[in-house]
């Protein structure tokens, strides 16, 4: 069912939502968090899509929002969805005229209840998560440095520089099977790691991730080196007895996973869809202290290597870019 | 958890806080025994198959079948195939199952024959060198328990049952575990002489369902249950599994073993202990442990098994819009039969806090439908300031716990009918687990296996609890085998009409589930 609210307020869309409930036939609510999702009209398909997705695991309120232009009168549509195979429910909130700056003044009265809140920024993420009014409603910010207009690497940096609690990414989101196949690698062959490389196509907000991390995990310097992609195609750790690596060619689903003293093997790993990376990351709605370990990583090395040299356009993920962390 | 599959502190890209890890596996193989039979194809292979589609086990996992067939490894793979095609939960993909298909061997033989044995030996061995297993192995022994002592014997005759240095073996036992108190010490005895109790796990799949752990989480986690969780404020407590279908193809099976046996001495058992128990220390298998059979040694079995036991047998009948016929009228189930197919049986718990309390449990198979749930039933206010018409309408405050299908909670209390008139009655409030979180959330057998390659034992039922489960249920069977033909119900409703007497001797009713 849709309803289509012009010209119109919060607390109309408040009854509405309620209205809806209880003609459809069942006026409890089961869902459990807020899901704040900012986009715009190109992006506002693919974003509700996956938000409904997403609902299926962890059934939300998804309150779409829409920044359309600052000029002539503050004005707010709204357009509200529910049922259509969907659990939970989802409004799409256009702002116009000077509500554009205002929007958290819609989205306040329209959360639930004694839940958590979560912001998702598709696209166009600020650089400041915590500090954008309609990111300091919620417990769980969520950025995706990959999608970024303006060099994805810039972007990952300024999530790195203003990383605050409950921030997260999907660059970083994208490398859980990553990460847990070369823990497995290590558990089959727990032996002394003596560096790690990561090879993956130039800019990858995931691979700058990878390499934070295995540099605080490891404390070995990281090699980077820039293949064809997609994404990260190459990662391995060196140690006495050779290579433990995981590498995915640039067709594949699946990877080859290679550790020493033993035949290769295929895995799988597919590069997930964003409602299955949105899902994970609604699993777990506290600080994630490992990312925030290696934000503060990230930022660092970004800090010692404008030190050192003085800062050209490109990211400092070029070809030889060898970089390391601390000297 | 003092023996976790993989060793968290020695790799350094493990850590606690990283919550997003998944918990994999170590290297590790897993050695199915009766690989062609029902549950194997149904459950075993396709929640392997959910698992590795999840990445939740290792790159070299490596799945052995055993049965007496003349298969290659590719007929295996095969039989996997189909099965994980038709009935694993989560989608096919294709490079998730070449992964796994490198890891499929097949040894066909008898659980007699030696060479069958060795070439098991042989294969096993050849997985720790070629796929990088490390020496851990799980056997699953999916086959009749008359089998157990021949295939526990051959796998300590070969050598399987050993692990040196770190690796480890596991067994894997499924239910029916015995059938009584003598034959359960005897199956015990025959395994425990092979395996340490740490490396026997019995698989309930009922304990493996999210739901039944979330009894723990409703119950421990939150301080508004707990007050009222004893025998002041709970009148008494029911719990039924109930099925709508009759016996099947299990005839051989089910003639032998009855209603009681089936599920009373195990999921009813152990979902009242959850339900029963107090808080444990914490959530380690030893300390649940400790609570569970506290409650199942203080169990009570009424005096008069007479009047608080009641069983049936289900007879032609009309269920669900269909014609069926009755228990004995079944395939290979002799006339005479005197197998129960239904079971209720009134328990006391000796404590403090559950002193009076009845508990009522009861399963039966062509039920009014399929349904599994523990309902707390609450003690009547003590003075209602109202009119006896006001609250004519009015029942026991209830918290229902639903097992099965539609996972989840009610509570069940009073409230103002609309109107100019006071007049109060029952309503429900609802939680539903299945829309609230995971819409797809993990078959039972994939979260037991996966806990058996963990070594992480808290789901799985102790040799002790198995013990007490028999010394509670043999005594009912033996009044039972004394005292002739069970009732005729008619299939399609809830039970023999001894059961509800037997609810109303004590001034109490069956919920209807």
């Amino acid at each position: 069912m849709n309803i289509d609210l012009t010209e119109t307020n919060a607390s109309a869309v408040a009854s509405a939502l309620v209205r809806a409930r209880r003609s459809a036939g069942s006026p409890a609510m089961g869902m459990v968090l807020t899901l704040v999702v900012v986009t715009d009209e190109a992006g506002r398909y693919d974003a509700m899509k996956t938000a409904a997705a997403v609902s299926s695991e962890h059934a939300a309120r998804v309150l779409g929002i829409i920044r359309r232009s600052a000029r002539g009168s503050a004005r707010l549509d709204a357009t509200i969805k529910i049922g259509n195979n969907a659990s939970g429910e989802a409004v799409l909130l256009r702002t116009s005229g000077e509500l554009v700056r205002h929007a958290e003044s819609v989205v306040l009265p329209l959360l639930l209840p004694d839940s958590p809140v979560v912001v998702w920024w598709p696209q166009h993420a600020p650089d400041d998560l915590a500090g954008d009014p309609l990111g300091e409603l919620a417990q769980r910010r969520i950025s995706d440095s990959a999608s970024g207009t303006r060099g994805k690497h810039g972007s990952l940096l300024a999530q790195a520089r203003n990383y605050s609690p409950g921030n997260t990414d999907l660059a970083w989101t994208r490398l859980t099977p990553w990460r847990a196949l070369l823990a497995a690698a290590l558990d089959q062959h727990p032996a002394k790691t003596t560096g790690a490389e990561v090879a993956a196509e130039r800019g990858n907000p995931s691979a700058e991730l990878m390499a934070a991390w295995l540099e605080t995990r490891l404390g070995v310097d990281v090699n980077r080196k820039v293949s064809r992609g997609p994404g990260i195609t190459d990662v391995r750790l060196r140690s006495r007895h050779g290579d433990l690596a995981i590498t995915r060619p640039p067709s594949g689903r699946s990877a080859t996973f290679s550790i020493p003293g033993e035949a290769d093997r295929p895995v799988a790993l597919k590069r997930r869809d964003v409602d299955e990376l949105l899902a994970e990351e609604l699993r777990r709605l506290d600080e994630d202290d490992v990312f925030a370990e290696v934000m503060r990583c990230v930022a660092s090395r970004s800090n010692d290597s404008s030190d050192s040299k003085p800062r050209k356009r490109s990211a400092p993920t070029g070809k030889k870019a060898a970089t390391k962390a601390r000297s | 958890m003092s023996q976790l599959g993989v060793d968290n502190h020695s790799n350094p890209l493990r850590d606690p806080q990283d919550r997003r890890m998944p918990r994999i596996a170590g290297p590790c193989s897993l050695v199915i025994f009766g690989v062609t039979g029902d549950l194997s194809r149904k459950k075993l292979m396709p929640a392997v198959y959910d698992l590795a589609n999840r990445g939740l086990l290792p790159p070299g996992f490596s799945l052995v079948g055993f049965a007496r067939r003349d298969w290659a490894h590719q007929d295996f793979a095969q039989i996997v195939h189909d099965a994980v095609k038709e009935h694993s939960r989560t989608g096919f993909r294709e490079e998730v199952w070449n992964q796994l298909a490198e890891g499929f061997r097949f040894v066909p033989g008898d659980f007699s024959d030696d060479d069958a044995f060795e070439r098991l030996r042989l294969t096993v061995a050849e997985l720790d060198e070629v796929r990088g297993t490390g020496g851990n192995h799980a056997f699953y022994l999916s086959i009749p328990p008359r089998f157990f002592p021949d295939v526990i014997g051959q796998l300590k005759a070969h050598g399987l049952a050993e692990a040196d240095g770190e690796s480890w073996r596991r067994v894997v036992v499924e239910k029916p575990f015995g059938h009584d108190l003598a034959s359960a010490r005897e199956l015990n005895d025959v395994v425990s002489q092979v395996f340490p109790p740490e490396a026997v796990f019995r698989i309930d799949h009922y304990l493996g369902k999210e739901t039944v752990q979330n009894i723990l989480a409703l119950r421990f986690a939150n301080n508004m249950f707990e007050p009222v969780w004893n025998g002041r404020y709970v009148d008494h407590v029911q719990i039924t599994m109930a099925e709508d279908i009759g016996i099947g193809g299990r005839a051989g099976y089910y003639d032998s073993i009855g209603a009681a046996r089936d599920v009373i001495q195990n999921h009813l058992l152990q979902l009242m202990a959850l339900v029963a128990m107090e808080d444990p220390i914490n959530f380690e298998a030893g300390s649940l442990r400790i609570e569970k059979q506290k409650v199942l040694a203080s169990v009570q079995l009424p005096d008069d098994l007479g009047r608080h036991t009641a069983r049936g047998q289900y007879a032609a009948g009309w269920a669900g819009g269909v014609k069926v016929g009755g228990y004995l009228d079944e395939k290979d189930i002799p006339s005479s039969s005197t197998t129960e197919t239904f079971a209720a049986i009134r328990l006391e718990i000796g404590t403090r806090r559950w002193g009076g309390v009845p508990f009522f449990l009861r399963t039966g198979k062509r039920l009014g439908r399929r349904v599994t749930e523990v309902a707390v039933m609450f003690k009547k206010a003590p003075h209602l300031p109202f009119t006896d018409t006001q609250t004519e309408a009015l029942g026991r405050n209830a918290l229902v716990m639903r097992i099965q299908p539609d996972e989840g909670a009610t509570l069940r209390f009073g409230a103002k009918v609309p109107g100019t008139a006071m007049e109060i009655r029952d309503v429900n409030m609802d939680f539903a687990y299945g829309g609230a979180f995971v819409e797809s959330s993990p078959e039972a057998y994939e979260r037991l296996i996966l806990d058996v390659l963990l070594g992480d034992p808290p789901l799985f039922p102790q040799h002790e609890e198995v013990e007490l489960s028999w010394q509670i249920l043999d005594p009912i069977i033996d009044y039972w085998a004394k005292h002739g033909q069970p009732e005729q119900y008619p299939s399609g409703i809830w039970g023999p009409k001894s059961a509800d007497e037997m609810l109303a001797r004590d001034g109490r009713s069956w919920r209807r589930p």
